[in-house]
């Protein structure tokens, strides 16, 4: 395992009596891709900003590389970062963009000049240097913002919803460019987005975040597969999580039916939430079912079909490729490793509060 | 039909142009080119040549560019800590040094005559302190401080304007590679702000250039400005075909300094004055 560069110790910040972020504690490893991820105002972009030196926390330290940057001004901190919304400096030429950050930095013109022509091929925009910034698409503008960024070498590239304002096509293609950048400039990546699948697709390790609290941190296989409460399982793709009664160790009970599971430990008689994944119900015939029900819609997604099945008033989610029919009468089944059990949380206060990993 | 509808409805545009702008241009041209019995003659374009003439248009570029450095000087900072405040009446503040504007102006001139004069405030208090009366009326460095502070708000405003266009994420972006407080000002803020500086710089110059009536409150007759000169002649000498001559002249003398604004202003923003 590669070394902690950034730590972020007890990050509490508030602007007037909203509590953004409360005693955040997250580490970042060298070279790592990490992903902030979370609904809107949940404050990632207050973490980004607090790292980048745009904001200072009330409390708390931030550690990079060994040193307290708590208050250090961004100019004087080893790390750039990309803004949601470009934020190209429009006097400027692409070139004279790119060779903002360098020309502080006093480098030679043929440093600069070859450092323009690597930037701009690395983001594949050969031969705009002289284009003007209104003159690019905003795909264009974004790469030429990450260009900007990364010619100075930064150690840690701070992102912050970079592709938010691209269209689906771009943004995928952005994404593989976002990748490539990353395995072949061996910089670490702070990256915001409330988008799942981008945080999936991208990350090393994603950080769910709800109402300035963290909720799970780990791999996007943990992070989907295991999801430690029911906030962390619905924000992170489909799922139908129900309540349940955890019976005993490996029986829960849901909809008034026992299931076998593969969960122990949470004591007999527990009201728990159970968290099963569209794509783990299985369709079979009616009497080979744990429980029976009426498909009651039908979607085609283009890999799968979305079927709503109705059963006992719970509507479940499921995704199959094969085609069923809207009213046909069906069983579902689920194998025990697919059943996901988690603790209730105790108030409605306690779904944002931070869970010990 | 809906094309003609359109250029109808310019009609009374039209109209205006030509009663009030080409007509009385027309006339000024026709009197600064011909005698009192109407025969051509180039004489009172050339009568500018005249040393009386000369001293005092060279003494108006100067009063005026003094008085166009003296306001950027002061408004550049004063805008960018208007435009950088990020209180709650920040729009309030800003109205505050608009307000002079809409009162009268030559009230506003008049009541400096009195706080400068002889008898005034100013000299009342020096006088006090044991530093006699200073003449501060009727010198030039006066007609420059009524210039200055008549026209300042002209050169606050466009600034401002254009400094409050400036993103925050601009200043943040620069910042994040590197950038200090010098270099933020001098690579992105001024030239960012260089279309509000030429507009203020023209909106300010140009009054100051042809004013008479600052020169002659505060002036007392002894500060002679070009203007105070072609006013003479319309009001006192009665020669008015000299007087539309020297206009035509200065006409040509404005012209010619917002041209060469122009060749700065790249993107365009000064062209809202033109
Ligand atoms: N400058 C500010 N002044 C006051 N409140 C702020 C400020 N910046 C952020 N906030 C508040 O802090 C909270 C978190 O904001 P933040 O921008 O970090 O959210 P976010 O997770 O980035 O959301 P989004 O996905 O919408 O960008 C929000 O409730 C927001 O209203
Ligand atoms: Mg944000």
């Amino acid at each position: 395992m590669s070394k902690k560069l950034i730590s972020f110790i007890d990050i509490t910040k508030s602007y007037g009596d909203n509590i953004v972020l409360d005693e955040l504690n997250l580490y970042v490893r060298e070279n790592e891709f990490i992903t902030l991820l979370g609904p809107s105002g949940c404050g990632k972009t207050t973490t980004l900003r607090i790292l980048g030196g745009f904001e200072t926390p009330d409390h708390g330290r931030v550690i990079f590389d060994g040193k307290d940057i708590t208050c250090l001004p961004p100019n004087e901190r080893n790390l750039n970062t990309v803004f949601q919304k470009y934020a190209l400096f429009p006097h400027m030429s692409i070139a004279e963009n790119i060779a903002f950050g360098l020309k502080i930095k006093k480098k030679s013109r043929d440093y600069i000049e070859d450092k323009i022509r690597y930037a701009l091929k690395l983001v594949n925009l050969e031969g705009f240097g002289d284009r003007s910034v209104d003159s690019l698409s905003g795909g264009q503008q974004q790469r030429i913002a990450i260009a900007r960024a990364i010619v100075n070498e930064p150690k840690v590239l701070l992102l912050d919803e970079p592709l938010g304002a691209l269209d689906l096509k771009l943004r995928q293609d952005m994404q593989y460019e976002l990748i490539r950048l990353k395995n072949e400039l061996g910089i670490t990546f702070v990256y915001v987005t409330h988008d799942q699948e981008e945080a999936l697709t991208m990350s090393d390790t994603i950080v769910v975040m709800n109402q300035g609290y963290i909720q799970q941190i780990g791999t996007p296989e943990m992070i989907y597969n295991e999801p430690v409460n029911a906030f962390v399982a619905d924000f992170i793709g489909d799922s139908n999580i129900l309540d349940g009664i955890m019976v005993q160790d490996r029986v829960v009970s849901v909809l008034g039916v026992k299931l076998p599971c593969v969960d122990e430990g949470f004591g007999s008689n527990r009201p728990v939430d159970v968290v099963i994944r569209p794509e783990d119900v299985e369709i079979v015939a009616p009497e080979d079912g744990f429980m029976e029900g009426d498909i009651t819609s039908v979607i085609f997604k283009g890999v799968h079909y979305e079927l709503d099945i109705l059963v006992n008033g719970y509507e479940w989610l499921v995704h199959t490729t094969q085609l069923y029919a809207v009213g046909q009468h069906v069983g579902i089944r689920v194998i025990p490793f697919n059943i996901q059990i988690m603790n209730k949380p105790e108030s409605e206060d306690e779904e944002a509060v931070e869970i010990d990993a | 039909m809906r094309r003609l509808m359109r250029q109808l409805l310019a009609g009374p545009y039209l109209v205006w142009i030509a009663g009030f702008i080409i007509l009385p241009v027309g006339v000024i041209l026709y009197y600064a080119f011909t005698t009192a019995d109407g025969a051509f003659t180039f004489a009172h374009i050339a009568a500018i040549a005249d040393p009386v003439h000369v001293k005092s248009i060279l003494l108006s570029l100067k009063l005026g560019l003094s008085c166009t450095v003296v306001c950027l000087l002061l408004a550049y900072p004063l805008a960018m800590i208007l435009s950088s405040f990020r209180f709650r009446h920040q729009s309030f503040v800003v109205f505050l040094f608009i307000l002079p504007m809409w009162m009268n102006f030559m009230l506003r001139i008049l009541s400096w005559r009195l706080i400068l004069a002889n008898s005034g405030i100013i000299n009342a208090l020096l006088v006090r302190l044991g530093f006699g009366p200073v003449k501060l009326l009727n010198t030039p460095a006066t007609v420059v401080f009524g210039m200055v502070y008549d026209f300042l708000p002209f050169m606050i405003l466009p600034i401002y304007n254009s400094m409050t266009r400036i993103k925050d994420d601009i200043i943040e972006a620069a910042r994040d590679l590197g950038a200090g407080n010098l270099t933020i000002l001098a690579k992105i803020i001024f030239p960012l702000t260089v279309s509000g500086i030429i507009s203020g710089i023209i909106m300010v110059f140009v009054p100051a250039l042809t004013s008479f009536v600052i020169s002659d409150l505060l002036g007392g007759g002894k500060v002679l400005l070009i203007g105070n000169v072609i006013e003479q002649e319309f009001m006192q000498g009665t020669n008015w075909n000299l007087g539309s001559g020297l206009s035509v002249v200065l006409m040509i003398f404005v012209i010619a300094s917002m041209a060469v604004m122009n060749i700065f202003d790249k993107d365009g923003g000064g062209a809202a004055v033109w």
